[in-house]
C-alpha cells in the first residue's frame, strides 16, 4: 500500500456545545484524489479547515506528509496550498499582485516564469493586470485556483474548486487539476457538491453526514453498495438516510 | 522550500502586499497626509493667535505645532498597524494567508513597517508643511525628536495590535475601536499642556501613559532646553511593557481566532 499523505485520527471538533465533526478518522494515499462528500453542515469545511491548521481540532490527530499539523505545521505549509469560495484575495490588487504577493509568502525566487506557465494554463493571461475585484466570479475562481499552484504543492485541498464556474471552464479546470495531479504525483483532497466532477476526478470518496463518515470507498465500490448508476444518487441516498439497497447488499 | 521561522523575505511579501496598494491610488497617500496637514494648520494659527496674548505657549514659539504633529506619530502609527489589519479582513485574505508558510509575528512585522511607512508619509508631509506656513520646524529639535518618534511609534504599535486582536476576536464592528481608543489617550497625555494641569486621581493613569512622558519631555526640551533621559527611560520602559503586551495579545486572539474558526469566516 502506498504512503499515505494525510492521516487523521479521531477527529473532533466543539463550536461551544455543536458538534460538527465527530471523532473522524481516515488516510488518504499519496499521489491519490480523494473527495469528501455530503450535504451542507456536514463537516467537509470543518474538516479542510483542520487540516490547513486554520482551525484547532477539540481533540484529534492530524498528520500531513509525515508532519504533526497541530504541533508542526509550518513544516508542511510550504509543500500544501488551498482553495476555497470562503475565502478571498484582495480585491484592488490586481491578478498579477496578488499572485506574485503570494509566491514571495511561499519562498520563491523565479516568480515570473511561474506566473506566465500559470496564466498559461489556468488562461488567466487575459486579465492578469486588472484588479481582482473587477473579476466575474468564475474568473476569480480561477484566479484562486492559481494561487493554489504557485507553489506546487505536494497536497492539495480543494474546497469547491469548480463552483460558479461555467460546464465549458469547469470541464477545462477538472482536466488540468487531473493532469497536474499525473504529472506532480500530488495528492488532492476535495470537498465538492458535483457529483460528476468527483466520478471523474477522484479515487477515493469520503462521505460525511453530521460531522461524521457514514461510507468510504472508491467511486465503484459505492456506486454497487449502493445499487445506484451514479454518485449523485449515492450522496441523495445517504444524505436522506436511506440504507444499502438489498440487492446491491445481496451482490456482495 | 522555505520553512526559517523567521523570514525578511515573506515579511517584505506583506509590505509590498501595502505598497501595491499605496501606490495606485494617489488619493490614499494624499490622505495619509491630509489629516495632519489640516490638524498643523488649525493649531498653528490657534499659536499664531496665542503667542500674541503673550501666553505660555508664547515662551516657545512652535510649541503647539510641535504637539500636534507629535500627537499625529502616535495616533498614525496606531492606524497604521490597525487599518492595514482591518484591509486583510475586510478583503476576507486571512484564510488564504495563514495557510502560507507566514508566520503571525511575520504578519505583526509588516504592519509595523507599514505603519512606519504610513507615518513617515502622513507626518513627515504636514512637518515638511509646516516650514513655509509657520517658518517653524519640527527637525530643529535634533536628536531628542527622534527619540519621541521612536517611543511614539512603539506606543502606537503597542495599542494598534491590540486594537487588531479585538477586532480579530469580536469582528470588524469592533472596529470603530481603531478610533476611539486613541482618543481617549490624547485628554491624559498632556498633549496641549503640562500633566500638572490634570486632577490628581487622573495623574496615575497619565503617567502610565508612555506618550504623557514624550510630552513633558519635548515641552522640556522646548521651554527649557534640556533633554530629559529620566522621561525618555521612563517611555521606554512603558512602551516595552505596551509593545509586549499588543504582541502577547494579537497572538491570544489568532489562537483564539483557530480555535472558533474565526480565520475562515471572518470579513465584510
Amino acid at each position: 500500500m502506498s504512503e499515505c499523505a494525510i492521516t487523521v485520527e479521531g477527529l473532533t471538533k466543539y463550536f461551544g456545545k455543536v458538534l460538527a465533526v465527530d471523532n473522524v478518522s481516515f488516510r488518504v494515499r499519496q499521489g491519490s484524489t480523494c473527495a469528501l462528500l455530503g450535504g451542507n453542515g456536514a463537516g467537509k469545511t470543518t474538516t479542510l479547515s483542520i487540516l490547513l491548521g486554520l482551525l484547532l481540532p477539540t481533540s484529534g490527530r492530524v498528520t500531513v506528509l509525515g508532519e504533526d499539523m497541530l504541533r508542526h505545521r509550518y513544516r508542511v505549509l510550504p509543500r500544501m496550498n488551498f482553495t476555497s469560495p470562503y475565502v478571498d484575495l484582495p480585491k484592488r490588487l490586481t491578478v498579477a499582485e496578488n499572485l506574485t504577493v503570494y509566491a514571495r509568502l511561499y519562498g520563491m525566487s523565479n516568480i515570473r516564469p511561474r506566473l506566465e506557465e500559470l496564466s498559461e494554463e489556468l488562461q488567466i493571461g487575459a486579465f492578469m493586470h486588472r484588479p481582482y475585484g473587477t473579476l466575474s466570479a468564475g474568473q476569480r475562481n480561477r484566479v484562486a485556483l492559481a494561487k493554489s499552484l504557485l507553489n506546487q504543492p505536494e497536497v492539495l485541498l480543494l474546497d469547491e474548486p469548480t463552483a460558479s464556474l461555467d460546464p465549458d471552464m469547469g470541464d477545462r479546470m477538472r482536466e488540468f487539476l487531473v493532469s497536474y495531479q499525473k504529472r506532480s504525483r500530488a495528492t488532492l483532497l476535495l470537498a465538492s457538491h458535483n457529483m460528476q466532477e468527483v466520478e471523474r476526478m477522484c479515487n477515493d470518496v469520503i462521505m460525511m453526514r453530521e460531522g461524521k463518515i457514514v461510507d468510504h470507498g472508491t467511486p465503484q465500490t459505492l456506486l454497487g453498495r449502493y445499487g445506484r448508476k451514479n454518485l449523485e444518487e449515492v450522496f441523495l441516498d445517504i444524505a436522506r438516510y436511506r440504507s444499502y439497497q438489498p440487492a446491491a447488499r445481496s451482490a456482495r | 522550500m522555505n520553512t526559517v521561522a523567521f523570514s525578511p523575505r515573506r515579511i517584505g511579501a506583506m509590505v509590498l502586499r501595502h505598497v501595491y496598494l499605496m501606490r495606485k491610488s494617489w488619493p490614499r497617500i494624499l490622505e495619509l497626509a491630509y489629516y495632519p496637514s489640516m490638524q498643523m494648520i488649525l493649531w498653528g494659527f490657534i499659536a499664531k493667535f496665542l503667542t500674541t496674548t503673550g501666553s505660555w505657549v508664547a515662551q516657545a514659539p512652535g510649541l503647539l505645532i510641535a504637539s500636534v504633529l507629535l500627537w499625529d506619530i502616535l495616533f498614525r502609527s496606531q492606524l497604521g498597524v490597525s487599518l492595514t489589519f482591518f484591509e486583510e479582513m475586510y478583503s476576507r485574505n486571512l484564510g488564504h494567508l495563514f495557510v502560507s508558510p507566514l508566520r503571525p509575528y511575520e504578519l505583526v512585522c509588516s504592519k509595523l513597517i507599514i505603519s512606519l511607512l504610513r507615518t513617515l508619509i502622513g507626518v513627515g508631509g504636514a512637518a515638511l508643511l509646516a516650514i513655509p506656513f509657520y517658518h517653524y520646524s519640527i527637525f530643529s529639535m535634533g536628536l531628542p525628536l527622534i527619540a519621541f518618534f521612536a517611543n511614539l511609534m512603539m506606543m502606537g504599535w503597542g495599542i494598534g495590535l491590540m486594537v487588531s486582536a479585538l477586532v480579530l476576536r469580536w469582528g470588524l464592528g469592533a472596529e470603530n475601536l481603531a478610533w476611539a481608543l486613541i482618543f481617549a489617550a490624547a485628554p491624559v497625555s498632556g498633549v496641549y499642556y503640562p500633566i500638572s494641569v490634570l486632577p490628581g486621581w487622573l495623574k496615575p493613569l497619565s503617567l502610565a501613559l508612555p506618550s504623557s512622558h514624550v510630552f513633558e519631555g519635548m515641552r522640556a526640551v522646548m521651554i527649557e532646553h534640556q533633554f530629559r533621559v529620566d522621561q525618555l527611560l521612563d517611555a521606554l520602559a512603558l512602551n516595552f511593557i505596551y509593545l509586549v503586551a499588543g504582541v502577547l495579545v494579537f497572538l491570544a486572539a489568532f489562537r483564539a481566532a483557530r480555535t472558533r474558526g474565526l480565520l475562515v469566516h471572518i470579513g465584510e
